[in-house]
């Protein structure tokens, strides 16, 4: 939902806050994770992960979640799926270029990110997607790196 | 410009320490000459003398030419083809890719094949959507983005591989350039974005077109302020103008061109004018010239989007190259022509 998305950007300090709140936990339930098997839980984590992000962040599970880099702005609902800021046909009143309608979801970054205790993170190079985790799981992509037994494959510097 | 050690026109210019590129545009600008930038508007067309000719306009006054890649989203001439067929005369050319069109595969192929060509300068852009022009139902490609681009192209440059990390036997000896719009939301970060365009990559900038001296004063000094105008790894900005026809063409691009920022007071000169034409090319040189004095410009880039030929008055009006004439073709030695150039084609 357009109006939650940007509802959660406008109190990104406290998404923030229980991201990070988050991991801790996300670590200690690894191992219990690991012995149920993450193929055997993926899909059902995924349907939870996809829920929960779907409704809040309008997520489009690219699998290499950045929100925290991005001020809790979905960066893949630009529609030139941009990950490393705004492009240069931004309207004059923040709207995007390609849906006149929508806010860029690259100005609301900037917003959100400036309300984040972390929120110069926005300033790092982010890497290009990587296709093959598309629809895929980015929380026990998460759980396996801060694990350490990240796919091999997987190569996104990005957590969360 | 002559430099001493130029050889065979079109051919490389051996890379100088402290330079990446064996291009003139790069020397240029790293011997501190204010640099003049124009743009190609490749042709519908299959005949390379439509580029042959469009690019003689240019003849003497400009440093480098942009040839745009599918520029409004426009379908036309390849941006590769435009500067392959140039530097084949020995202009120097700067190769657009947009991001819009092509994934990553065909990208860093088309890097290589344009720095086989002769093409020393790459443009990373981003592009603009597909709904802004003559193929809407086009699928948008944006595998990669603007800053994404940079970074892979460097890596091709600098550490010889692929994305993938495969090895590269010749590296692209390319200088490396982006395009930033000082003018438009979220403007206090505009600054922080060039900072970050630079960590990935680019060497010189070529900005959305400047109508709002004020703005770009601003981005100016935070862009000083940063620290990127200074040290080996610094960047060159060139701000982009050009001439408008018309307060109507003007309104027209305000509303319909992705980006372009014209404040009302622009609009206002123009409809004031009795010759509304000579008003928009007088307010480019006025542009040009106060473009000049701001600190750590260090040249222009102009865009005359079907009023190609006022480039060579604009220049010659402001007198920005300072007596110096960019090399063309034919410029030391008439045997060397554009066979399409108006010289040419009158002997």
């Amino acid at each position: 939902m357009y109006r939650t998305r940007r509802w959660v950007v406008r109190h990104s300090r406290v998404f923030e806050t229980i991201y990070r709140r988050f991991e801790p936990v996300l670590v200690k339930l690894a191992p219990v994770l690991r012995r149920l098997g993450h193929e055997r839980i993926e899909a059902p984590v995924r349907s939870v992960e996809k829920a929960v992000k779907g409704a809040l962040f309008d997520c489009q599970m690219c699998g290499q979640c950045i929100l925290s880099s991005t001020g809790m702005s979905c960066p893949m609902n630009c529609p030139k799926s941009l990950r490393n800021g705004p492009c240069g046909g931004v309207r004059a009143n923040g709207h995007c270029e390609v849906k006149p309608d929508m806010m860029c979801v690259w100005v609301d970054a900037w917003e959100g990110s400036r309300r984040m205790q972390h929120g110069d993170r926005i300033q790092a190079v982010q890497l290009p997607v990587d296709h093959r985790l598309k629809g895929t799981s980015a929380w026990l992509r998460v759980v396996r790196q801060l694990d350490g037994t990240a796919s091999s494959t997987a190569k996104s510097e990005t957590t969360k | 410009m002559k430099f001493d050690d130029e050889p065979v026109p079109g051919y490389s210019l051996p890379i100088l320490p402290g330079h990446v590129s064996p291009g003139r545009l790069e020397r240029v600008l790293r011997a501190g000459k204010f640099a003049i930038t124009s743009e190609i508007d490749p042709p519908d067309s299959a005949d390379p003398a439509e580029v042959l000719k469009r690019a003689a306009i240019f003849d003497g006054y400009v440093d480098a030419i942009n040839a745009t890649d599918g520029s409004g989203a426009n379908c036309h001439m390849s941006s590769v083809s435009v500067c392959s067929l140039l530097t084949r005369v020995g202009y120097a050319t700067i190769l657009q890719i947009s991001c819009r069109d092509r994934n990553r595969i065909a990208i860093q192929g088309e890097i290589l094949g344009g720095a086989a060509m002769g093409a020393c300068n790459l443009l990373c852009l981003t592009g603009d959507g597909v709904q802004a022009g003559d193929h809407p139902q086009a699928k948008p490609v944006f595998d990669l983005d603007s800053m994404s681009l940079l970074q892979i192209a460097r890596g091709m440059r600098d550490e010889q591989r692929f994305d993938s990390g495969r090895h590269i036997t010749m590296p692209p000896r390319i200088f490396l350039g982006a395009a930033e719009n000082p003018f438009v939301p979220p403007l206090d970060w505009r600054p922080h974005r060039l900072a970050k365009k630079v960590a990935a990559g680019a060497q010189f900038i070529q900005t959305q077109y400047c109508f709002d001296i004020d703005r770009l004063r601003e981005f100016m000094l935070k862009v000083n302020d940063l620290g990127l105008l200074e040290g080996p790894d610094r960047v060159f900005i060139l701000p982009g103008i050009g001439p408008l026809a018309s307060a109507r063409s003007a309104r027209w691009i305000r509303a319909n061109v992705p980006g372009v920022h014209i404040p009302d007071s622009v609009i206002a000169r123009l409809e004031g004018a009795e010759n509304q034409k000579e008003e928009g090319k007088q307010l480019c040189m006025d542009l040009l010239n106060e473009i000049r004095e701001i600190p750590g410009v260090s040249g222009a880039h102009i865009m005359a989007y079907r009023q190609e030929h006022t480039v060579a008055e604009i220049i010659k009006a402001t007198g920005v190259l300072e007596g110096r004439v960019p090399w063309y073709p034919g410029r030391d030695d008439p045997k060397e022509l554009n066979p399409e150039s108006s010289e040419a084609l009158l002997s």
